[in-house]
């Protein structure tokens, strides 16, 4: 392992951690809901009585934001480098696992560890180990 | 009302802050989670932080019943450490290694106007969807198997 120093944003990083952090206490403290992304959409697939309104409009602020960053500051580069079949892979990988997972990095990452939750501890264990396992695999043994 | 106010409002902040932290970038993502290439541990600290606000709030939040707003405050009760959590999570991680786009950064990447973020997030629908028929073919048949004997 060697970091990569020319990537490495720890001012940024840090400050938006914080902002997502805020995110997480405001939704909290007012709505008394878990920040958890995976279930907060997986949710609208069984749609009861008001559990859509809420729901929608956190998302659509997700999907709002890249707009209102915009009018503030220049969006960050991106870079998307999987294939078109790898992205579908991906997609129902994550939509399936986190459903059955009961969560992603909000929901147990954030939510759950700020919450001091065993639960949500092996859950984060369990994708983090996952997902570094499938970069080494793809990047220094498939490749 | 207010309720989906302030929902819409802590999705805005926690999108922006997804995108200042470069969990928007899904090369950034797969740099942070490639440990024996060049790593870029930026990722972590955006755990950290998110964590060193939220734990206050959540200790907070552990001691009412009522949110600010006056809703009821749920908080998850399963503490079950099973074979779905297990799965799912590890499922969850390879998609997550494979493209390097979790849920709340694909919302995102649609809002930033990229096709491959709008692939992801049909996709994404798809397995939750797939999920939720799963789920209730599992529910009939344990519930044949009750009402059977």
């Amino acid at each position: 392992m060697h970091i990569d120093w020319s990537h490495f944003t720890p001012w940024t990083s840090l400050a938006g951690g914080l902002l997502i952090g805020l995110a997480a206490a405001l939704f909290v403290l007012c709505n008394g809901r878990i920040a958890g992304i995976s279930g907060i959409v997986g949710g609208l697939l069984r749609p009861s009585r008001g559990e859509v309104g809420w729901r929608l409009a956190f998302v659509f602020g997700l999907v709002l934001a890249p707009l209102a960053y915009s009018l503030v500051a220049v969006l960050p580069a991106r870079r998307i480098d999987a294939s078109i079949t790898l992205l579908i892979v991906a997609g129902v990988l994550v939509g399936l696992g986190t459903r059955y997972g009961a969560g992603c990095t909000s929901g147990h990452g954030v939510c759950g560890l700020s919450r001091l939750s065993p639960r949500s501890l092996v859950a984060t264990l369990a994708f983090m180990a996952s997902g570094f396992a499938t970069v080494f695999i793809v990047r220094h043994l498939i490749a | 009302m207010m309720a989906v106010l302030f929902s819409w409002l802590a999705g805005l902040l926690f999108g922006v802050g997804l995108i200042l932290a470069g969990m928007a970038n899904p090369a950034k993502v797969l740099g942070f989670l490639d440990l024996a290439g060049a790593w870029d541990p930026s990722l972590a600290l955006v755990m950290g932080g998110a964590i060193a606000l939220g734990l206050g709030a959540f200790t907070l939040a552990k001691r009412r019943t009522r949110s600010l707003l006056g809703l009821p405050m749920q908080l998850p009760s399963n503490r079950k450490i099973d074979r779905r959590l297990m799965l799912g999570s590890v499922l969850f991680g390879i998609g997550w290694g494979l493209a390097g786009i979790c849920p709340g950064p694909a919302l995102v990447l649609v809002g930033a106007g990229e096709g491959k973020g709008v692939l992801f997030v049909l996709a994404m629908l798809f397995g939750m969807a797939l999920f939720e028929v799963l789920e209730r073919r599992h529910q009939a048949k344990a519930h044949a198997a009750r009402t059977s004997c």
